[in-house]
């Protein structure tokens, strides 16, 4: 649930940086939410454990107060802000091809969105592989960790950092709802297939990259938002990895228990 | 302050509507936020309200209309769907709660998305105004959604009244519930219900990011102030009314305000002024009730020096150095002579030219830090058979906490001893 707070509380990182710059240029952008998903982070953690706040009110309080922050700040600003409402709760995927990035001299690189989030792409898998003995035992025993040497606090923020910056990128594209769905969707999906870790992460991988083609086809046959139909199919995925998983379906419990 | 009386004044219909309408919705949806914060459910009201898109849609596709009451038994049927589903997924797998959470919230919002795009694209001119389920519309409410507010607000409140008693032990016992027959499937099934009638209802004047704050933002807050329930209730109701009105009057002063996220912004510091500073439970009171126990214990522990100085020499009332205290307890230096002038102005000791000194009555607190210490070491080694070379540690935390009541039980229970462990005297 962390992920889905920061994915909403990030807004007002992106207002303020599109004020300070005035464009919509992603680099600050992803600056001021990177610094926003950390300060959530830290104020869920802070209300949780100094001011005592059972744990998921502190989750819903911190998001839903930096989001009325981000909305209002919005409408404060709206002549000058180039960003409304329904950009930031659902995006257009499809609209990335139209936002080329064009050098001075008129060379074309290709949509500016594949760029960002290629980088991103790239900057998390690179954080994966070096930081994957921490990361896994943070996860894991952060009691082993903190034995070892590893600051758990530190990757935790760490992690929390490669959430936001995850959240940023996608949020032009699916916004802030819908990019819950793809994180959370195939990783729990994964989980129920496999126990082990990196299997885990291979396999949400490429049942990422399927629920992606498969929602594209559904969004043009219904001639609806891609990033809602990627949505509905990670959730599909998740239901038929609920109930046949071979381990830990639905249906071959049962069937396990009557054998039984 | 001419604003603030026109506002206040009621003269204007549509300020009249969006301010009741406000109020009605903020109190009635922190009164069932009380009882999902207490299950530690805070969350799922955030679930429902991503949860209600789909069922807007799939109603308004079946019925081509925008009839209000089809639209939101539409909402109220998948809201109340999402929340069986994460039962279900979390009772069934090792998927965890908020995983759970997480995904059914953002799968039901992502078909909401593709089914409102679809009705979009699909050029129905009726579509439009659908959007306002995602965003609300706090400040175009109009008598027709107040009454909608009002019934709802009423009925969320009459059953809370009425089943008042199941549903505090529900949040408290279910266990207890559960074993005097309590029907406590059921009861789960009416809190879900309040809960998704509080956010199908609100949704349309917050939106569905926000709506999950005015179920548990005020809540927590009211937590904070009490420990029981009826006053929290009343209190979150307050609290969320408060919160609805100030929401309102700002949209009012500035029209191009949102009312839903002033709201929210406004219910949200009221929530934080509350973790820092409510008496008792507030960050900062317990911070100082940190501080003056820390105090506390550093006062008796330098009067126990004093007291053992006293021992050793056989002579309580003459004068020790600063080197001479410190020789059995290594204090800092700042720290102690800090605590020694507290303790001077509380008439303790006395300051003399090289040193201080006990009075009568801080030989009598110290007297009395020695000996709780020294009988909680005997009772230690009696009655848990510790060695009495174990006991000192724990000794020295119980001697700052133990109550006159307390004390007399031990010496009853020892038998009124004379010597501790170690064959020193008990005083």
């Amino acid at each position: 649930m962390v992920g889905d707070a920061i994915s909403h509380a990030v807004l007002p990182g992106i207002v303020i940086a599109f004020l300070f710059t005035g464009s919509r240029d992603s680099i600050p952008m992803i600056i001021g939410a990177g610094l926003l998903g950390v300060l959530t982070t830290f104020l869920i953690e802070f209300f949780h454990r100094y001011a005592r706040v059972q744990a998921d009110a502190s989750i819903g309080i911190t998001f839903t107060w930096l989001f009325a922050i981000g909305i209002i700040l919005i409408s404060v600003f709206a002549g000058q802000v180039d960003l409304d409402q329904d950009c930031v709760l659902y995006g257009e995927i499809a609209y990335v091809p139209l936002d080329l990035w064009l050098t001075e001299n008129g060379l074309s690189f290709g949509p500016q969105t594949i760029w960002t989030l290629g980088f991103v792409t790239i900057l998390i898998i690179a954080f994966i592989t070096f930081g994957y003995k921490e990361l896994f035992l943070t996860a894991f025993d952060p009691g082993y960790a903190a034995v070892i040497g590893i600051s758990t606090t530190l990757w935790y923020y760490l992690l929390m950092t490669a959430v936001s910056l995850t959240t940023v990128a996608s949020f032009e594209s699916v916004g802030a709802i819908l990019v819950v769905a793809f994180l959370v969707g195939p990783p729990a999906t994964a989980y129920l297939l496999t126990d082990n870790f990196k299997t885990m992460l291979v396999l949400s991988v490429i049942i990422g990259i399927i629920a992606s083609i498969v929602g594209y086809y559904l969004a043009y046959w219904l001639d609806g938002s891609i990033a809602g139909a990627i949505a509905t199919v990670t959730g599909l995925q998740f239901a038929l990895a609920f109930l046949f998983s071979p381990t830990h379906g639905q249906l071959f419990k049962r069937k396990r228990t009557i054998a039984v | 302050m001419k604003e603030f009386l026109e506002f206040f004044s009621f003269a204007d219909a549509n300020i009249r509507y969006v301010t009741i309408g406000s109020v009605l919705l903020a109190s009635s949806s922190a009164v069932v936020g009380c009882f999902t914060l207490l299950r530690k459910r805070a969350l799922v009201g955030d679930a429902v309200a991503h949860s209600v898109l789909p069922g807007v849609c799939l109603a308004f596709i079946v019925s081509g209309t925008k009839n209000p009451l089809i639209l939101l038994f539409g909402a109220f049927v998948t809201g109340w769907l999402s929340l069986i589903l994460i039962d279900y997924i979390t009772s069934r797998s090792r998927i965890k709660e908020d995983t759970a959470i997480g995904l059914v919230l953002s799968v039901f919002f992502g078909i909401g998305i593709l089914l409102l795009t679809s009705i979009q694209h699909s050029g129905n001119a009726a579509q439009s105004g659908l959007d306002k389920f995602l965003f609300g519309k706090a400040a175009s409410l109009v008598g027709e959604d107040l009454i909608v507010f009002g019934a709802v607000a009423v009925l969320l409140l009459i059953t809370t009244i009425l089943f008042y008693k199941e549903l505090k032990l529900l949040c408290f016992d279910v266990t207890f519930a559960k074993s005097i027959g309590f029907p406590v499937r059921s009861l789960e099934l009416l809190l879900t219900t309040l809960t998704v009638f509080a956010v199908v209802v609100g949704i349309q004047a917050v939106g569905v990011v926000l709506m999950a704050a005015m179920l548990i933002t005020p809540a927590a807050a009211a937590r904070f102030w009490t420990e029981r329930l009826g006053v929290m209730l009343a209190l979150a109701a307050v609290i969320g009314a408060f919160s609805g009105i100030s929401g309102a009057f700002v949209s009012y002063t500035a029209p191009a305000m949102p009312t839903g996220p002033w709201i929210v912004l406004i219910v949200s510091m009221v929530a934080i002024l509350s973790f820092a500073f409510a008496p008792k439970r507030g960050w900062v009171a317990r911070m100082l009730r940190r501080r003056h126990n820390k105090i506390q214990i550093l006062e008796e522990n330098l009067l126990k020096l004093f007291y053992q100085l006293g021992e050793q020499h056989e002579d309580y009332f003459s004068n020790r150095t600063l080197d001479n205290i410190l020789t059995r307890r290594n204090i800092p230096k700042t720290q102690a002579l800090n605590g020694l002038s507290k303790l001077k102005r509380q008439g303790y000791i006395q300051r003399h030219p090289d040193g201080w000194a006990l009075t009568r009555e801080g030989e009598i607190r110290g007297k009395r830090v020695v000996r709780l210490h020294r009988l909680w070491e005997l009772y230690l080694t009696q009655y848990l058979q510790l060695a009495s070379d174990h006991v000192h540690e724990d000794a020295e935390t119980i001697e700052h906490i133990i109550t006159p009541e307390l004390e007399q039980k031990l010496m009853e229970e020892l038998n009124y001893p004379a010597l501790d462990p170690h064959h020193t005297k008990i005083p």
